[in-house]
């Protein structure tokens, strides 16, 4: 087994495991490259089956090509899709205007809170990684939140061998993270490798491509003439800036992204 | 993508102060793996705080940057040399130590262990040697540390091998090297350092690219935990992953611990690229299989000739982590791969203080970051291995409420359960109670018997003639009458157990097996005893009182002690 191989047999088995655990299990497609790599170890695991429902938190804001290809995609792969907005946050005049880091909490977290009430969700699959920023990185593979989605991640028990929190109190969900320990080239290695389709917005246009997507007006797209997969490894090798500087809520402040996910941000 | 570069996981652990950062820093720093402008960074903020420049710094100013400053459970530092990839796991901080370490080090092949040159072994040296040999770690070497503060003494260091030595083997630990170095001034970290040219092998960089990978996990008895089964479509899908082994289509298997027998029928695929005949260990498969009995998650695919072990009963060493202590016979979720099942904690056969090493046997309980040698009882039989064997098949957890409180490693069967005390001599035995206590409870007003700790004593086992209620001589005799088994005491060991008929009096005090003395000075005497404990039924016998009234005497080796509570009477007893 080469390392791809073993990246994707851990993922597969956490997803396994999340699957046998939750009674109402949901996995979150932000659209993004990472859970759409999701999406695609779930065929694996479930041998061409999507066993669950697939959550895309919509603030309004997104770039419309990921919407396209979101209707495209849940189409072909016959997708239960849940697209849920914070409608009565919209509804008041919620948009980056009012602050980044209040708008983010507003859509996306808050918008994430109110699926996982509404489904009673007791477990939600992310595509997060630990090497995307800070306060991932501490993250377990099973994380507990707390009705409101609180997470306390100064007591967390230990994830040992393989056996993850599967006990918890009713009301509670976990959040399962299955590519945690995947990094943004294992992520394109692997997209290569399993030619797995993903929106264009990725893709040098202009001499500009988009490294991590979000909301329209929060995303900035990074100078690149990276029109492949392969030509977009070679520039990540050669990068010193981090995968989610063109997000703008994260430069607000230096912990914007501990605090978001301490409320229960993705 | 070229070939993939082989990865070692390596825990470093270490007394504080001993030099653990340093160490670190030092290797990042000398395989280039610190980001750019790290060490210039630190030296401007050592001088600005009119410090001195210290490696240890770097460590914190690399974790600083790549976790902005959150305070973390397990730190993954990454370095390579021309060999291989190597993952650095440390954990940093003081709270709940224990916990993070063993996080971080149950995922580690090999251990580095520092120790001061200075201060010796201390105590967390002995804490961590132990979590090394509890979690099967065997690939270990030791670094002896700040030698620049004893002038790069060969003598000194000896003396610290031959300590260290001492006291890693008795956990079964056996370091493959020790390594003399200064990690502040850089000796011994990636050439050899030539203060110390008395010392022959590698310098650390090199050290540790001998450490062998385990291997050919391949290659040992097929494991396949079924984690689920899947009915999506026409197909019965058994998926799970391929722990040790290889499987291939057509293999007849045997299901453990349920114990049928069927074959396998194909291994199913999604994607194209990931269609085959053969998985292997490491691989998250599915497969379906020819009779399509029961199966269910847990159970154990195997190949028939070479089974797990399947039992409801095992010995296993254990560290609690629990936020409560673990206690005898309370119920636990142990989960072993992807078994689940109830348990109780049937004996603590020994409570280690993880610190102090002190051990209590037989104890009721064990404290949070201690660990223990316990007997697991399961509700119902389960597949595993001994850790000695497989790894991954013969390790669990213990689940307290809702979080994971401890693990454990299975060393071994019990082979039998063992209740009261006995003296053994082949075939033969007899069972005791001469070690029991008798105590008045002041609180209760009344007398009750605490039992001796369950032992086997065999034929030159030193046996224990003072209790603290109990006194016997150093040779006697002990009798079971209606068993009709004896057996000889001498100078406080036991000489041998033989059959009541080929028992012969001598002039030593006869003992009943409950440590009453019997009344018996003559062959006659003897024979008259004999006669009339066969004319007895049993000791409901009417007749007994007056029996024992008359060939009994209690408290000429037994007294009756005082206490205000049976718990205080004696923490290694129980009731």
């Amino acid at each position: 087994m080469d390392h791809l191989d073993r990246l994707e047999a851990q993922s597969i088995y956490i997803l396994r495991e999340a699957y046998k655990k939750f009674g109402k299990l949901g996995m979150l497609w932000s659209i993004g490259k990472d859970s759409t790599v999701l999406l695609w170890l779930a065929k694996k695991a479930f041998f061409g089956h999507c066993p669950f429902p697939f959550i895309h938190v919509d603030t309004t804001y997104k770039i419309p090509e990921m919407i396209e290809f979101r209707d495209r995609m849940a189409k072909e792969y016959q997708l239960d899709l849940i697209v849920h907005t914070n409608q009565a946050a919209i509804d008041e005049g919620m948009g980056p205007d009012k602050g980044r880091l209040v708008c983010c909490k507003a859509l996306k977290t808050d918008g994430l809170q109110q699926v996982v009430t509404n489904y009673e969700f007791e477990g939600l699959i992310l595509g997060i990684r630990r090497d995307e920023e800070g306060s991932r990185s501490k993250e377990r593979v099973f994380s507990e939140r707390t009705k409101d989605s609180e997470w306390d991640y100064t007591n967390q028990p230990p994830e040992l061998w393989n056996q993850f929190k599967t006990d918890f109190p009713k009301g509670n969900h976990i959040r399962v993270h299955p590519i945690l320990h995947w990094n943004e080239i294992d992520i394109w290695a692997y997209i290569e490798r399993e030619k797995i389709p993903l929106v264009d917005l990725y893709f040098s246009k202009n001499g500009k491509r988009y490294r991590s997507l979000g909301c329209a007006p929060c995303t900035g797209q990074i100078e690149s003439n990276a029109t492949t997969v392969a030509e977009i490894i070679e520039e990540l090798k050669n990068t010193k800036v981090s995968e989610r500087a063109g997000r703008a809520q994260d430069q607000e402040d230096s912990y914007a992204m501990q605090k978001l996910r301490k409320d229960g941000y993705m | 993508m070229g070939a993939a570069r082989e990865v070692l996981n390596i825990v470093v652990v270490g007394h504080v102060d001993h030099g653990k950062s340093t160490v670190i820093g030092r290797l990042l720093y000398d395989t280039k793996s610190l980001p750019e402008g790290a060490i210039e960074r630190v030296k401007r903020i050592s001088k600005e705080k009119g410090k001195p420049f210290e490696y240890a710094y770097l460590l914190d100013a690399f974790e600083e940057e790549q976790k902005q400053g959150i305070t973390i459970d397990t730190t993954q530092l990454q370095f390579r040399t021309a060999l291989r990839d190597y993952v650095i796991i440390d954990a940093p901080g003081h709270k709940e130590f224990l916990k993070n370490m063993i996080s971080g080090a149950a995922s580690a092949e090999a251990a580095l262990l520092i120790i001061d040159a200075n201060e010796g072994i201390q105590e967390q040296s002995k804490r961590h040697g132990y979590i090394l040999s509890l979690l099967g770690i065997q690939k270990a070497y030791v670094l002896v540390n700040k030698m620049d503060l004893i002038d790069y003494s060969e003598e000194k260091f000896n003396e610290i091998k031959q300590d260290m030595n001492e006291f890693l083997n008795n956990l079964h630990v056996y370091p493959l090297k020790y390594i003399p170095i200064s990690a502040f001034y850089g000796e011994n970290i990636t050439t050899k350092s030539d203060k110390m040219p008395w010392y022959k092998g590698e310098p650390i960089l090199a050290a540790i690219d001998l450490f062998e990978k385990e291997k050919g996990l391949e290659g040992k008895p097929l494991r396949f935990p079924i984690q689920d089964v899947y009915k999506f479509d026409h197909r019965r899908i058994v998926a799970g992953r391929i722990e040790t082994g290889t499987l291939r289509q057509g293999d007849t298997v045997l299901i453990s611990p349920s114990n049928k027998m069927t074959k396998i029928k194909s291994i199913e695929y999604w994607a194209d690229r990931d269609k085959t005949d053969i998985v292997y260990a490491g691989m998250s498969v599915g497969i379906t299989v020819e009779d399509e009995f029961f199966n269910q998650r847990g159970e154990f695919i195997v190949h028939p000739e070479a089974p797990p072990l399947v039992a409801d009963t095992f010995k296993a060493n254990l560290f609690w982590m629990g936020k409560k202590e673990l206690v005898k016979n309370k119920e636990y979720k142990l989960k072993l791969v992807t078994q689940e099942v109830e348990c109780e904690i049937y004996a603590i056969s020994k409570a280690i203080d993880a610190t102090t090493l002190a051990t209590v046997e037989n104890a009721s309980q064990v404290k949070t970051n201690d660990v223990a040698e316990v007997i697991i009882k399961t509700k119902r039989p389960i597949s595993f291995d001994e850790f000695k064997n497989n790894q991954i098949t013969g390790r669990f957890v213990l689940v307290d409420g809702y979080d994971v409180s401890g693990g454990g490693i299975v060393s071994g069967l019990v082979t039998e359960v063992q209740t009261i005390s006995k003296f053994a001599q082949a075939d033969l035995q007899l069972l005791v109670q001469c070690f029991d206590e008798y105590y008045f409870i002041l609180s209760e007003g009344n007398i009750r018997k605490l039992e001796g700790r369950p032992r086997t004593f065999k034929v030159n086992d030193i046996i224990p003639v003072a209790g603290k209620t109990y006194e016997y001589p150093e040779s006697f005799d002990l009798l079971d009458v209606k068993a009709r088994v004896a057996a000889r005491i001498r100078n406080c060991k036991l000489q041998a157990v033989l059959p009541l008929g080929d028992y012969q009096l001598e002039s030593l005090p006869v003992l009943d097996h409950r440590g009453f003395l019997i009344r018996v000075h003559s062959q006659q005497e003897y024979q008259t005893f004999l006669k009339e404990v066969e004319a007895l039924a049993d000791w409901n016998d009417k007749r007994a009182s007056q029996f024992a009234a008359r060939w009994f005497d209690f408290s000429k080796y037994r007294t009756i002690g005082f206490t205000g509570n049976l718990d205080w009477a004696d923490g290694d007893y129980s009731i």
